[in-house]
């Protein structure tokens, strides 16, 4: 059925046309969808994914950035950069509240300032947009509890997901259906690899921050992760001073929670070849993940995406 | 590594990706059989467990039983916390490796018998499946029901995973005789390969090498078979199938349908046809992002342009002539139910195919087949993990293959039109000739010449509410008012109807459904007469009072709800019949045992306990009747 024979699409063909067919699933059945943008690799690729699933009309709905206030100065002009090359109806959110209460990692910690700053922003945003379709980056083999999401994932009123009650989700027919107040997320790229996010960059000339490649960058190292000092609002411990090292991102996120790792792949290809030989998964340079077992399941129940 | 050489490596190792093909398989067989300590296995042994991932698992695989290498493979794939606590696994869970030659999803799925459902959503996607058997405990009921699903679902290619076979200390004698019974009950169900494989996923027997512990066994490995063999079927040389998904349309001098071709090819300048309306048109340009393309073949995404306006909509299916598809409102097929809600034949459905969304019932449950002996039996409904053969009719024609043809322009699923869940899914067997001949007869005579002739509005009434509410006594009053002014009333009652007509239907969900149903097609018909109709049925269901309103199509139709609180209507009893009902001597009693759904948006609300019998008539009368002189239809 799925199987590429000999007169069949290549491997990262057949995943394009996937996520095409997805995109264009809601945008023909859902009143008021929205694309996140978290500005980092998958969300390059989904918003070229989506470019094409539209072609030559522009992307029919908007996309939403939620803006933790502490992401990369780098990502915060790229984002920008993108909205204007690409005409992108771009909405970005950030919690007031969290905002006024001067939420930050430093002085709240990554669990906190998550919660308040991305997940609770997020249901603000939902919420205020109405929208009943969020569309997202996230892949099956990111994570455990992912490998078992839908492509089409219902959410109910209050935002939540129910792992023991989802819909069953059969060839490529999706139940797009919805009672009003409730939701779905959408993930195009589900069935991508980490690898064949990379090779697709490469293969379609695909542009994303410069922050993945490898540069020198001012880096403390906090209990073997080395974090970037990226403004002056960085705190340091006393004695602690940020030294220059050749580092690169696996994934982007708020800086003082992003960790680098040292490389010297400058390039995509040195990237790819770096990645191959790499015996790390994708989360570990992120912190949040590591403050409690089934952390990203409990996340996702509460509205994380 | 400089950048050049990377450059050379990097495109070096993309050709030789290129050259692998996908492997879609699942695994499944009963709870503890070791499906994702066998998936876990595939996955360290084809090194993708990485570092961190390894040491966490270390960590978490003490206390618990491990092979050689101290570690519980089954804690890679197991995601969910709560099937952590239960140490099973409750939901589908992809899984994505590759070795040299292939790459691999893996779809891991359930063995518990209520989570069958997730199994069927694993294979619907999959080209091959690991059946997995447990040596100590052989063939069981999860082993044949599972077998079976794949064989409905059209999954072509089975691996006989017959594990732990350590545990019965290599026993050649075991192994012979979990094969011998497997081929005999699956000879039947139109597995292209069956392949038996004696293994260990905890130790690693027959995995990747031969077992020095099975020298009697001269069949392959398992990887190394995974690897070879061969399941593509070619979706390029079936007919054309273009399902159109959405209409590309940003300004007035560009109109394109984009989809994703289901199967075949098309190019610029093929004839094509409209499925449903038959209208021709020629293809003018294939476009893409990446620019226009000459021809585009089975899976691709595309947008397509015609060469003239043709109106076309999202579910529209684009074809060559003389490949059409079936266009019918009937077929046949095997559904899997899904839901714990009974399927109820004649209740409506929205019916999903490709882009097309139809409501659709079931109007025949032809058997259902038991999964543990593929036996035939007669059935009135069909429950969670039930697998029953059923006619369909839509209420419009819709596009379709037969699924052995085309599995996606075969397939279908069924959605609640209240909870909007996913009740079950079909794939159809073939389209129904009777659908395609029988047109309906026009005849010269029409609602609008009877209605002329008796100077009314031809309508229907439609009372509900529970017994004793009132709805017969206000029916009576309104039908003997419009007699006296020379008006053609008459009154379906739910009491007399079923005396006569509906005397072969009880009280269960499934009888009150039908019940309704059919009145509701009567009615239909005397309004078509001319007639002024009046129902007066306790109607407990919203899903077939909407039914009742949509067979009804342009009639004239107003739901009115006698509104009267249980405790009124108990309290009158005029047949004694709550009384019964209490005593336990009356099953399936609406209001008492039975549920009655109020309706949310009724016409008009009588409240029987604030009003009587001629206040509500005279109050109905007034907002149906009065103005109601000439007549319209």
């Amino acid at each position: 059925m799925s199987s590429v024979g000999p007169r069949g699409l290549s491997h990262l063909k057949s995943l394009e046309s996937e996520s095409i067919e997805i995109f264009r699933e809601v945008a023909a059945s859902f009143e008021r969808p929205v694309m996140m943008y978290s500005i980092g690799k998958d969300s390059s690729v989904l918003l070229h994914l989506a470019r094409k699933a539209f072609f030559p009309s522009r992307i029919p709905f908007p996309v939403l950035h939620i803006d933790t206030r502490w992401k990369f100065r780098e990502m915060i002009e790229f984002r920008d950069r993108m909205a204007r090359q690409y005409d992108l109806d771009l909405i970005v959110h950030t919690n007031p509240d969290g905002l006024a209460a001067g939420i930050n990692p430093f002085d709240h910690g990554s669990a906190v300032h998550t919660d308040i700053m991305k997940t609770q922003a997020l249901r603000q945003a939902l919420n205020a947009g109405q929208y009943d379709a969020a569309i997202g980056g996230a892949r099956r083999d990111e994570e455990k509890s992912r490998a078992k999401e839908r492509i089409f994932s219902h959410r109910n009123a209050q935002h939540a997901w129910d792992p023991k009650n989802q819909r069953p989700e059969l060839w490529r027919i999706f139940n797009t259906r919805l009672a009003p107040g409730e939701s779905m997320r959408v993930f195009p790229i589900s069935n991508w690899t980490e690898l064949d996010v990379w090779t697709y960059i490469y293969a379609e000339g695909i542009e994303i921050p410069d922050l993945y490649f490898a540069r020198r960058r001012p880096v403390v190292e906090r209990s073997g992760t080395l974090i970037m000092v990226d403004d002056d609002r960085f705190r340091f411990t006393p004695g602690e001073t940020a030294r220059e090292e050749m580092i690169r991102f696996r994934t982007l996120g708020c800086y003082p929670l992003s960790g680098g790792i040292r490389s010297d792949a400058a390039d995509l290809p040195s990237i790819i070849m770096e990645m191959q030989a790499s015996r790390t998964s994708e989360r570990e340079g992120r912190l949040i993940d590591s403050d409690s077992v089934g952390s990203m399941e409990k996340k996702k129940q509460e509205g994380y995406f | 590594m400089t950048a050049s050489s990377a450059e050379t490596a990097l495109e070096l190792w993309l050709a030789e990706q290129t050259d692998k093909s996908l492997l879609r398989f699942l695994t499944c067989g009963s709870v503890d059989d070791g499906k994702s300590t066998l998936i876990g296995r595939l996955l360290y042994d084809s090194q993708l467990i990485l570092d961190d991932q390894l040491a966490s698992l270390r960590k978490e695989s003490r206390n618990r039983t491990t092979g050689d290498e101290g570690i519980d493979f089954s804690l890679l794939v197991d995601g969910l916390t709560a099937e952590r606590e239960q140490g099973i696994t409750i939901d589908v869970a992809y899984r994505f490796f590759s070795t040299d030659k292939r790459k691999f999803i893996v779809a891991d799925t359930p063995g518990h018998e209520q989570y069958t459902r997730n199994m069927a959503t694993g294979a619907s996607n999959a080209d091959l499946g690991i059946v997995l058997i447990d040596a100590r405990k052989g063939v069981l009921t999860q082993t044949r029901r599972h077998s079976f699903i794949l064989s409905l679902i059209g999954v072509k290619h089975v691996v006989l995973a017959v594990n732990k076979i350590d545990l019965v200390g290599y026993d050649a004698d075991v192994f012979n005789a979990i094969e011998a019974e497997y081929r005999a009950f699956a000879k039947d169900l139109g597995f292209e390969t069956l392949a038996a494989i004696p293994l260990s996923a905890l130790k690693g027997d027959n995995i990747l090498d031969p077992s020095p512990q099975t020298p009697w066994y001269n069949g392959p490995q398992l990887v190394p078979y995974l690897e070879s063999i061969e399941v593509a079927t070619d979706r390029v040389e079936q007919p054309f199938r273009f399902p159109v998904q959405w209409v590309n349309r940003p300004n007035l001098d560009f109109r394109g349908f984009s989809g994703t071709l289901a199967s075949g090819e098309v190019k610029v300048g093929d004839d094509i046809l409209v499925a449903a309306s038959r209208k021709p048109a020629r293809i003018s340009r294939i476009v893409t992002m990446d620019g226009d393309q000459q021809h585009a073949i089975a899976g691709e995404a595309v947008t397509l342009v015609l060469d003239r306006e043709v109106d076309i909509s999202r579910g529209d299916v684009l074809v060559h002539p003389g490949e059409t598809p079936d266009y019918s409102n009937q077929f046949q097929a095997r559904m899997v139910w899904m839901s714990d809600e009974q399927a109820i034949p004649g209740r409506s459905y929205l019916l999903k195919l490709g882009a097309q969304q139809v409501p659709a019932s079931i109007t025949a449950l032809k058997f259902r087949t038991n999964v543990n002996t593929l036996e035939q039996s007669a059935a009135k409904t069909l429950e969670l993990n039930e697998v029953g053969t059923v006619t369909i009719a839509t209420d419009k024609p819709i596009a379709f293959d037969s699924y052995s043809d085309n599995p996606l322009s075969g397939s279908f699923i069924l959605i609640d039109r209240i909870s909007n869940a996913t009740l079950g899914a079909g794939v159809i067997e073939y389209g129904l000739q009777r659908a395609k001949n029988l047109s309906y007869q026009s005849f010269d005579v029409n609602r609008r010449v009877r209605a002329e002739m008796k100077g009314q509005t031809p309508q229907i009434v439609w009372f509900t509410g529970l017994s004793g509410s009132g709805k017969s006594t206000v029916a009576n009053l309104i039908e003997k008012r419009l007699t006296s002014e020379g008006r053609h009333a008459y009154i379906l009652d739910g009491d007399n109807v079923r005396h006569g007509l509906n005397k072969d239907l009880g009280f269960t969900d499934e009888a009150r459904v039908e019940n309704i149903r059919r009145v509701a097609e009567v009615a239909r018909l005397m309004a078509d007469a001319g007639l002024i109709v009046i129902v007066s049925f306790i109607s407990p269901f919203r899903n077939e009072r909407r039914l009742a309103r949509e067979v009804a199509g342009d009639v004239k139709f107003t739901e009115v709800f006698v509104n009267t609180p249980l405790e009124v209507c108990e309290a009158r009893d005029p047949k004694g019949l709550y009384a019964k009902a209490r005593r336990g001597e009356i099953t399936n009693f609406t209001g008492i045992s039975s549920p009655y759904e109020a309706p949310e948006k009724p016409d008009i609300v009588l409240h029987g306990a604030l009003q009587d019998p001629v206040q509500m008539a005279d109050d109905l009368y007034a907002r149906v009747f009065e103005w109601d002189t000439g007549y319209s239809i």
